[in-house]
């Protein structure tokens, strides 16, 4: 499997992550080279095994539903870059 | 009736399906214990999962997932054992983490049914695709700082229920009464207030239009966020319109969100465009998946109230409504109950249906007040309903009761007491009431024997001037009929 550089571009962008158009085209041959090497994984027979997302049997634990958390702004605000009273200030955005 | 929109080049049919977003009934968040309750202090119902800090886990809330459960038995649908958890992907300031957790393709109720009830009294089913279990985001304010935008997270992770229609409604009407139903489903069994203006329901439409007859499905633009059903329906119309418009001049349609202008009543392309359906799902690593077993659905199930439909149905034979009445008074589960209980007390369940959906719900509407607010109670409005059927007031008399009731609060024998409205059943009475208007209209009395026996309402009327009303219309007329005969 190979990834183009629109691809990597996209990717980059959804991310919000900064790329140079320099950086591109390294980027594409690393990001390809992961790909590949995952790729790796389908030479093993899985039709016996059913699709799943984590190595254990285990299923989800749940809590009661109590209020047991919160009251606490000044913490939640402690690393804010930037506040106004207790609400977080971020530049404004409106659609 | 069909909904039809008139093209140059035809007639063209809507399709519309919905999407709804319910804040779900639970004490604390869907992932955290910091409480839900609405209009707390800026970021004071806030866990550190909530605002994403780095370490923190999340841990299913169990009242959550019986909401959902509840939800989905409600809406007759196939209720998932095993679900998974996944994450969506998108940059906003009021979502912390980057991502919000849904379900993508496992959610935990899927296909179901609602069946709408139409202001003809008509049914008509709609399919429901699936529900799925997320977070809500943050709430961000625009208007408070001029180049700031202020972002409170009390909102961020409570539980929604995203409920997905098929794409089964075919006018604005439709998605109204969709709106309708769903609502008071989910108010019946507990699992979302429906508060639109609150945002505790909120609904997305999807929007395309076909010509009459041809089953395709065409592009279909999304409208996001309306908050009154009001509008839902405005907006579905003018998109409907602005669709044939585009096709009709040779234009095609692009597949994007929009947004509604209330003030303007049309709908506009929102800038975000970038956002589009690019979410780049995956299964949430922090959470394992959402299993339960069959007894678990069943003590549910065991639980469920009688719902609308079922309430609907045993009300149009067990006291013989229309399915329209019967409709209107099941719309709202504490309506049903006053209704059921003027009923019983007054053993009429005609004249209770009438004054309970006619006279007071007019008022409580004029008013603006739910029935819990009720100027009137049920008991009250049982005996001024026994005080006409044991001819103590005449029908014209009980609505002057009835006014006097809102007015005063008091219960209306008391008022016919004070008032002396009881109706006179006493022929004596009536008798001098009677020979005295003979007396002062001879000339009258004198065409009613010449055959114009119309006039016979007139003297009627006259008695019961005379009786300020209180006479008893069936035995005036009668004694009336008698007199002038000899």
């Amino acid at each position: 499997m190979s990834l183009d550089k629109a691809t990597v571009r996209r990717i980059a962008h959804l991310a919000r992550i900064e790329v140079p158009d320099a950086d591109l085209d390294p980027m594409v041959k690393e990001l390809t080279g992961i790909m590949n090497w995952i790729e790796q994984l389908k030479e093993v027979n899985t039709d016996a095994v059913a699709p799943m997302t984590g190595g254990t049997d285990m299923t989800l634990a749940w809590r009661k539903d109590t209020v047991s958390d919160g009251a606490q702004p000044e913490k939640v605000l402690s690393n804010a870059p930037d506040k106004h009273d207790h609400f977080f200030s971020v530049p404004k955005v409106v659609e | 009736m069909a909904y039809i929109i008139k093209g140059e080049t035809g007639d063209w049919e809507v399709v519309i399906g919905l999407e709804v977003h319910a804040q779900v009934i639970s004490a604390s968040k869907l992932f955290s214990g910091a409480s839900t309750t609405f209009g707390s202090d800026p970021n004071s119902n806030v866990a550190f999962v909530d605002a994403a800090m780095p370490g923190m886990l999340p841990v299913i809330n169990a009242v959550a997932v019986e909401q959902a459960v509840r939800t989905g038995l409600g809406l007759k649908a196939k209720i998932n054992h095993r679900s998974v958890f996944a994450r969506k992907n998108y940059f906003y300031a009021d979502l912390p983490q980057g991502y919000q957790i849904s379900q993508f393709d496992q959610p935990i109720v899927g296909e179901g049914i609602l069946v709408l009830d139409m202001p003809d009294g008509s049914s008509r089913a709609v399919g429901i695709e699936r529900l799925h279990l997320e977070q809500d985001a943050g709430k961000s304010i625009h208007d408070i700082h001029p180049t700031k935008s202020f972002i409170d997270l009390n909102r961020a992770g409570v539980t929604l229920m995203e409920i997905v229609s098929k794409p089964d409604m075919r006018s604005p009407d439709e998605a109204g009464a969709y709106l309708k139903k769903l609502r008071s489903i989910m108010r019946y069994l507990g699992t979302c207030d429906g508060n639109m203006e609150e945002g505790s329901m909120r609904c997305d439409a999807n929007v395309s239009v076909r010509p009459v007859g041809s089953t395709e499905l065409r592009t279909r633009c999304e409208i996001k966020n309306v908050n009154s059903m009001r509008f839902v329906m405005q907006a579905i119309e003018f998109e409907a319109k602005r669709h044939v418009d585009v096709y009709e001049n040779g234009g095609k349609i692009d597949q994007e969100t929009r947004q509604y202008d209330s003030a303007k009543g049309e709908t506009r392309t929102m800038r975000s465009k970038e956002f589009a359906h690019d979410y780049r799902y995956f299964p949430d690593p922090d959470l394992l998946p959402l299993v339960f077993d069959d007894a678990y659905v069943a003590s549910i199930k065991a639980t469920l109230p009688e719902l609308p439909d079922d309430k609907k149905e045993r009300f149009i034979s067990q006291y013989c409504l229309t399915p329209y009445d019967a409709g209107v008074l099941v719309g709202e589960k504490e309506n049903a109950d006053f209704y059921e209980k003027v009923a019983a007390q007054s053993g009429d369940w005609k004249l209770a249906n009438s004054w309970v959906s006619n006279n007071l719900f007019a008022v409580l509407n004029a008013r603006n007040l739910s029935i819990a607010e009720s100027p009137i109670s049920a008991d009250d409005l049982s005996k001024l309903i026994t005080l006409i059927k044991n001819d103590t007031i005449s029908n014209r008399l009980a609505k002057d009761v009835f006014e006097i009731m809102l007015e005063t609060g008091k219960a209306p024998d008391v008022i016919v007491e004070e008032r002396g409205m009881k109706q006179i059943t006493d022929t004596g009475a009536l008798d001098k009431a009677i020979d005295d208007i003979l007396a002062a209209n001879a000339d009258k009395v004198a065409q009613v024997s010449a055959g114009k026996e119309a006039l016979i309402g007139w003297f009627v009327g006259q008695v019961m001037k005379a009786t300020q009303g209180k006479a008893n219309p069936a035995l005036c007329q009668e004694l009336l009929k008698k007199k002038l005969a000899q």
